[in-house]
C-alpha cells in the first residue's frame, strides 16, 4: 500500500505543462483586464469575471496544487462540501438586492 | 457473555490503510486550505453584498496606474506559483540546490507583490484619504470591506514568505523532505488562488477609465 502511495506521489505533469498552464492563466488575466478597460455593463462583467476566475482557480487547483493527480477520494472529501457551503452564502443575495429599493427617499 | 476474542470485521470499502494515498501533512494542509477558503468566500460575499446594497459604491481605481499596477501584482503572484511548482518538481527529483533557488525565486515574486500592494494602500490612504472607517465618497463600508479583505490576503502572503524562508533554509541544509516542500507549495498556490478572485471582484469591477 505504501509503495503504491509513493508511486502515486511521483506521477504528475511535466514542467512544460506547468509553463502552459501559467501562460493560459496570464492570458485569462489579460482578457479580464481588457473587459475592465472596455467598461462592459456590470452584470455581464460580473458574470464573465466570475466564470473566468473559476476556470483559473480550477487550473491552479488541478495542476499547480496537483489535485488532478491525486486520488478521486481526496477531491470528493474536500470539494463538494466547499462548493455547497459557498453556494449557501448566496442565500443573502435577495436581501442585498432589496435593501436599496427599500431605503426611504432622502 | 461470550469468551471469544472479538475480531475486527474486514473493511468493505476497500480504501486500504491510506484511502487518500497521501501523507498526513498534505491532507492537513488541504483541510486548512478548505476552511480558509470559506473565510475568504465569506469576506468576498460580504464585500459584494455591501456593494450591491450601496448603489453609490465608489470606483477608486483608475485604469492607469491602479489597474495596471494590480495587474503587475497578479503577474508577480502567478509567476511565483510557477516557480513554486518548479521547486516541488526539482525536490521530487532530488535536486535540493535547484529546489532552494526556485523557492527563493518564489519569495522574490511574493515580496514584490507585498511591496506593490503596500504602495497601493499608501496611495489610497494618503492621496484618496480612504481609511477603514471613512472615505471621501461617504461609503464607509468600502474602506472596511476593502482593507479587511486585502489585508487578510496580504497577511497570508507575509506568512507564506516566512513559511517559505524556513523551508528554503532547511532545503539548503538538507533538512526537509520533498513532501514538506510540496505542502508549503500548496499553501503558496492557495494564496495565489484567493488573489484570482480578489483581483477581478475588487479591482477590475471598480475600474475607472478616462
Amino acid at each position: 500500500m505504501s509503495a503504491h502511495a509513493e508511486e502515486v506521489a511521483h506521477v504528475g505533469a511535466t514542467t512544460g505543462t506547468f509553463a502552459k498552464v501559467w501562460f493560459v492563466l496570464l492570458a485569462l488575466t489579460g482578457v479580464e483586464v481588457l473587459l475592465a478597460y472596455l467598461q462592459v455593463p456590470t452584470t455581464i462583467m460580473l458574470t464573465v469575471l466570475i466564470g473566468l476566475s473559476v476556470i483559473k482557480a480550477a487550473l491552479i487547483i488541478a495542476y499547480f496544487m496537483h489535485l488532478k493527480f491525486e486520488r478521486l477520494s481526496l477531491f470528493l472529501t474536500l470539494f463538494p462540501m466547499l462548493i455547497f457551503c459557498i453556494v449557501l452564502m448566496l442565500i443573502f443575495l435577495g436581501d442585498a438586492v432589496r435593501i436599496p429599493v427599500m431605503r426611504p427617499p432622502v | 457473555m461470550s469468551s471469544q476474542v472479538s475480531v475486527a470485521t474486514p473493511s468493505v470499502w476497500e480504501g486500504g490503510r491510506s484511502p487518500y494515498a497521501t501523507n498526513s501533512k498534505k491532507f492537513g494542509m488541504w483541510l486548512f486550505i478548505i476552511s480558509d477558503s470559506l473565510t475568504f468566500s465569506a469576506m468576498l460575499f460580504a464585500y459584494t453584498y455591501s456593494r450591491v446594497t450601496n448603489p453609490d459604491w465608489p470606483k477608486p481605481f483608475d485604469f492607469t496606474p491602479a489597474i495596471i499596477f494590480s495587474t503587475i501584482m497578479t503577474f508577480c503572484l502567478l509567476s511565483s506559483s510557477l516557480t513554486m511548482v518548479m521547486a516541488v518538481h526539482a525536490m521530487n527529483h532530488g535536486n535540493r540546490a535547484s529546489a532552494g533557488k526556485w523557492i527563493l525565486a518564489t519569495m522574490t515574486g511574493g515580496a514584490a507583490f507585498v511591496v506593490l500592494h503596500l504602495s497601493e494602500w499608501m496611495k489610497l490612504i494618503n492621496v484618496e484619504h480612504v481609511t477603514p472607517f471613512t472615505n471621501p465618497w461617504n461609503v464607509p463600508l468600502f474602506g472596511g470591506t476593502f482593507f479587511a479583505l486585502t489585508g487578510l490576503h496580504m497577511t497570508h502572503v507575509v506568512i507564506g514568505l516566512i513559511y517559505l524562508a524556513i523551508i528554503a533554509q532547511g532545503v539548503f541544509r538538507g533538512k526537509f523532505k520533498a513532501e514538506d516542500v510540496e505542502v508549503s507549495g500548496l499553501y503558496w498556490h492557495f494564496v495565489d488562488l484567493v488573489w484570482m478572485f480578489i483581483f477581478p471582484l475588487v479591482y477590475l469591477m471598480s475600474a475607472r477609465v478616462g
